[in-house]
């Protein structure tokens, strides 16, 4: 049984009704996309492309407003050439230490930028898109926060795009 | 990426990596170039190598070499108290570990400088790349 635990991946869906189940909430009603996804394959070489960067672990740039902890679902938008000094984390649903020691484990942007130099990628888009997870309302990150920034990443003309969730 | 299976899994993306990794560490350990460089080229190419549609690739890292170390952060996530292998709530005397945090409505600033860069920036151009939406409609 301890193999199973050292092996399996962590069940968060379960855990979250274990949660609530102990705090008296009624179950969340997770998002269950049965549909196949969209899929779109990468037009050009990775080495040409240009690479979209989304993160959700409350990333923000010092001089922006910080994310606030009930259903906020606005965005920042941070220069991909954004020193990692300037960089700040705030989240309520995970432990921010290590994130902001070092901003890359949730924002991989100094090691895209690395890669990019190395040819790996083509480019970085001239911004990342930040928000703060834990949105109760899937229905505002659906309908709102995600055409949002897939309207932004169209305007920046990215090849493909990675998404960094907490 | 997602270190996250079962919700990667409901929500069905186009393609994914999973990462074993506790929560707050998608891209890799801090101050771990190497270990962040190897991550972010198994999850670069998962764009050339994946064609069917929803595929979860696993990558091969570990969190840590030791069983304890691993079964700690694993039996702990998202729990405020351990639970026995069905799920139920244990019973006795249990050490319980709250690490919820209060839902506030106001911004929570890493530090006070923050807040106040960001009420200077607010005052000389309103932040233009701080993007509040509008609540979508209710149908």
């Amino acid at each position: 049984m301890i193999e199973t635990v050292l092996t399996d991946p962590v069940d968060y869906i379960q855990r979250t009704r274990e949660q609530y189940d102990d705090l008296g909430f009624p179950p969340y009603a997770w998002v269950y996309n049965e549909d196949a996804p969209p899929f779109t394959p990468l037009s050009v070489p990775l080495s040409e492309a240009r690479v979209g960067l989304v993160a959700s672990g409350g990333i923000y740039r010092s001089g922006q407003i910080a994310f606030h902890y009930k259903d906020d679902f606005s965005f920042r938008v941070i220069d991909t050439q954004t020193q990692l000094s300037e960089l700040r984390v705030t989240h309520f649903a995970y432990d921010l230490r290590d994130a902001r020691a070092d901003p890359n484990v949730v924002f991989p942007l100094q090691t895209l930028r690395d890669l990019a130099t190395l040819s790996r990628i083509g480019e970085l888009g001239p911004n990342a898109y930040t928000f703060m997870g834990g949105i109760y309302s899937s229905r505002k990150v659906r309908d709102a926060l995600a055409p949002a920034i897939a309207d932004r990443l169209q305007r920046d003309e990215v090849d493909t795009a990675i998404l960094v969730p907490v | 990426m997602s270190s996250a299976w079962s919700i990667t899994r409901a929500v069905n993306p186009p393609r994914a990596v999973y990462l074993d990794f506790p929560l707050g560490h998608t891209a890799g350990k801090p101050n771990d170039k190497a270990l962040q460089r190897h991550i972010m080229i198994d999850t670069l190419s998962a764009f050339e190598s994946i064609q069917q549609p929803g595929t979860i690739r696993s990558l091969p890292y570990v969190w840590s070499d030791t069983d304890a170390a691993t079964l700690d952060w694993k039996q702990w996530a998202f729990r405020t108290r351990p639970r026995t292998d069905d799920g139920s709530a244990q019973d006795g005397e249990v050490e319980v570990r709250d690490a919820r945090t209060p839902r506030h409505t106001e911004p929570q600033y890493q530090t006070e400088a923050d807040h106040d860069a960001a009420r200077a920036a607010l005052a000389a151009d309103g932040c233009p790349t701080c993007v509040f939406l509008a609540a979508p409609a209710r149908i």
